[in-house]
């Protein structure tokens, strides 16, 4: 048969090409997010099972008793964000160019924590931010932080360790949309009498948006999802909802709390990237 | 533009067949769902030796020579029975969601021995549930050699489905290079120069049993009361910030650091860390600390005649200080503590490792019923993680 299928049919063409991607996320998304949802709506408990009833308390039961670690897992992951962005930017922009032929070595920087594991390197965290580690004593001795007081078991802790785990995917995507500007644009800016922060401001930032934008989405939605920081670095009073659904689905083994919990998270951030994707200008994204 | 109008058609196309895959998928997934507790007296048992054993247990919990735990070899010797040992359990709640699915299914777990805590709400709800064998005691004659204290515990009466393995103490420790001493919750919960410094763990059991003997409350009988009374005592020391963090195991190196001054914590895991820092003190508060017992337990479709005849095993007294000498933790056997005063006096005489009626009596334990009440679960849940 070979290629004469193919011709036979060319209207099937881009069915077949995207039916294997399409395949994945029905079975790894779709099937899951739908056993999510059902789950969701059911009630009951471990020890007599649960029957789906349509329960949707479990819904308003989770926005009114968790109101609190939504908005707190949102501030942490925007803070982490913004931090992150901050940091990167100029970063990416040096590597892109002015890296020359260190390009790929200092790219290897960005991604170097990465060859060690995610735990390993929160757990990390713990001993640099520790009551008697350098970093307080430091700060400490700056004033940044009073005699006495502490870094590690705080929101501050957990908002840098998310800072820090999820640095890499803000700075590679803007990295790579930084490093496909033509540099011609901005000398032709330049050679209209435009200061270079005004080209900068006027070329090579609207340039680099899909990498700014491919960059904070990376960043934050994860991180609006993540609990582990919070649970090695934080304290009782700086969890997020990532920890909540940990303790209902593993200590509780209230799945279907958890699977609601799962689904708001899903459906707040679902909102706001559309909200953000519409402020930005969806063919933005794309480049 | 066109591209545009049939990406969207073609990923409404792709939702409409999504929904379609989902139905089976979801028909298949939720079968996990209802469960029928199975009856599981009157199982005639084969009295015939499986080839190997498989033995869940939590990690370094039990005898080591280099990469060999001698105790094991010896059962393999005698009794010609390979053991599979597996160091897979890290919590209760973990390890149950993990052979939960399986045993809700009525399919084996593919182990024959499991340890889990009894100040869990776990091994009463695997026997509730029908998802454990009934041990096989004639094949157990050394059952005599449990410790009386352990004999009759509420959620399993006549140890039918369970024998313990090892027991500890829950009670304060402190460091006390850089404390005084803390021996009681009111310190812990409320000394000013202990603020930030202080943890409680993550176990409902461990840190109401504590709270609750401190406000004169009993552990053993809880009610909607005392368990509230102890939240609000708890949620004021954590809304004070006093408690730095909820803990399971990993108070531990944070107490060997400094960053707690004080902490409450399990007695086995500060007979190990004296080991490295001999400033580190252990005691039950002067209101009375609480005991807890890891307890073997064979889950259904597991080899019950080859499980008991490793239970009895590890009930020789011989074998039973074998592993203690290394595990340190609190050892339910008779015997043990006579053979290990002539092999580790050291042992023998800890009394964390051995200990005195009296300290026996002073630990309280907790009242089953609130490891089951969803409720008092839940709050606790919120406290710890919210």
């Amino acid at each position: 048969m070979g290629l004469g299928f193919f011709h036979r049919h060319r209207g099937a063409t881009p069915y077949l090409l995207l039916a294997p991607g399409m395949l994945w996320l029905g079975v790894f998304f779709l099937v899951p997010v739908g056993f999510l949802v059902y789950q969701s709506l059911q009630s009951g408990s471990i020890d007599f099972g649960y029957a789906f009833n349509w329960a949707w308390g479990n819904y308003w039961d989770a926005i009114k008793g968790y109101r609190g670690e939504f908005e707190r897992s949102f501030e942490y992951a925007g803070l982490a964000t913004l931090i992150a962005f901050v940091v990167s930017y100029p970063v990416a922009y040096w590597i892109a160019f002015r890296g020359g032929r260190w390009k790929n070595l200092l790219l290897l920087f960005i991604v170097a924590p990465f060859f060690v594991t995610y735990l390993i390197r929160t757990l990390a965290w713990e001993t640099i931010l520790s009551d008697h580690g350098l970093v307080l004593r430091i700060l400490t001795d700056i004033h940044i932080v009073s005699p006495g007081g502490r870094v590690l078991a705080t929101g501050t802790a957990v908002v840098a360790g998310i800072t820090y785990n999820y640095l890499p995917f803000m700075a590679l995507p803007l990295y790579v949309s930084l490093e496909q500007i033509d540099q011609t644009l901005v000398e032709a800016a330049e050679d209209l009498y435009a200061s270079k922060w005004r080209a900068f401001l006027r070329v090579t930032f609207p340039l680099s948006l899909p990498g700014v934008v491919a960059g904070t989405l990376l960043t934050f939605i994860p991180a609006a999802g993540d609990f582990i920081n919070a649970q090695l670095l934080g304290s009782p009073t700086s969890h997020m909802i990532g920890n909540v659904i940990n303790s209902k689905f593993n200590e509780l083994i209230d799945y279907p709390a958890a699977a609601a919990m799962s689904f708001i998270l899903m459906a707040i951030i679902l909102a706001m990237v559309l909200g953000y994707a519409r402020a930005v200008g969806t063919e933005k994204l794309t480049g | 533009m066109t591209d545009q109008i049939t990406r969207k058609v073609f990923l409404r196309r792709a939702a409409a067949s999504g929904t379609i895959l989902t139905v089976p998928g979801l028909l298949a997934a939720c079968g996990g769902g209802g469960s029928s507790p199975g009856a599981s007296g009157g199982t005639t048992v084969a009295k015939q030796l499986a080839k190997t054993l498989h033995f869940s247990n939590w990690t370094l919990y039990i005898d080591k020579k280099g990469n060999r735990h001698p105790s094991l070899d010896q059962f393999q010797k005698k009794y010609g029975v390979h053991v599979d040992y597996r160091e897979d359990i890290n919590d209760n709640a973990s390890f149950f969601s993990k052979i939960q699915p399986n045993l809700s299914r009525g399919q084996s777990t593919g182990r024959d021995i499991i340890v889990m805590t009894d100040n869990s709400r776990y091994p009463a709800l695997l026997v509730k549930q029908g998802w454990v064998e009934k041990l096989d005691k004639s094949a157990i004659p050394n059952i005599k050699n449990l410790i009386p204290q352990q004999r009759h515990p509420s959620w399993d009466p006549n140890r039918d489905y369970s024998l313990p393995w090892q027991s500890g103490f829950t009670g304060i420790g402190w460091n006390e290079k850089l404390t005084d001493p803390v021996t009681t919750m009111g310190d812990l919960l409320g000394n000013k120069k202990l603020k930030g410094k202080v943890g409680l763990l993550t176990e409902f059991s461990d840190t109401l049993a504590l709270v609750m003997a401190y406000n004169g409350d009993d552990p053993a009988h809880i009610t909607d009361k005392t368990f509230n009374k102890a939240i609000a005592t708890i949620k004021q020391a954590v809304n004070s910030g006093q408690i730095r963090q909820f803990y399971g195991n990993d108070y531990a190196p944070a107490l060997a650091n400094g960053d707690l001054l004080a902490t409450m914590a399990w007695s086995g895991d500060i007979v190990q860390l004296q080991a490295d820092n001999s400033h580190l003190k252990w005691q039950q508060p002067d209101t009375g600390g609480d005991i807890w017992t890891d307890n073997m337990l064979i889950p259904k479709g597991g080899n019950v005649y080859t499980a008991s005849v490793y239970m009895n095993f590890v009930y020789e007294p011989k074998i039973a200080a074998e592993i203690e000498d290394y595990v340190n933790y609190v050892c339910p056997v008779l015997g043990a503590k006579e053979v290990l005063l002539k092999q580790d006096p050291a042992i023998a005489k800890n009394t964390l490792i051995f200990p005195t009626k009296a300290e026996l009596d002073s630990a309280h334990t907790i009242d089953p019923n609130a490891l089951n009440n969803e409720k008092y679960q839940t709050e606790w849940q919120n406290l710890i993680s919210a």
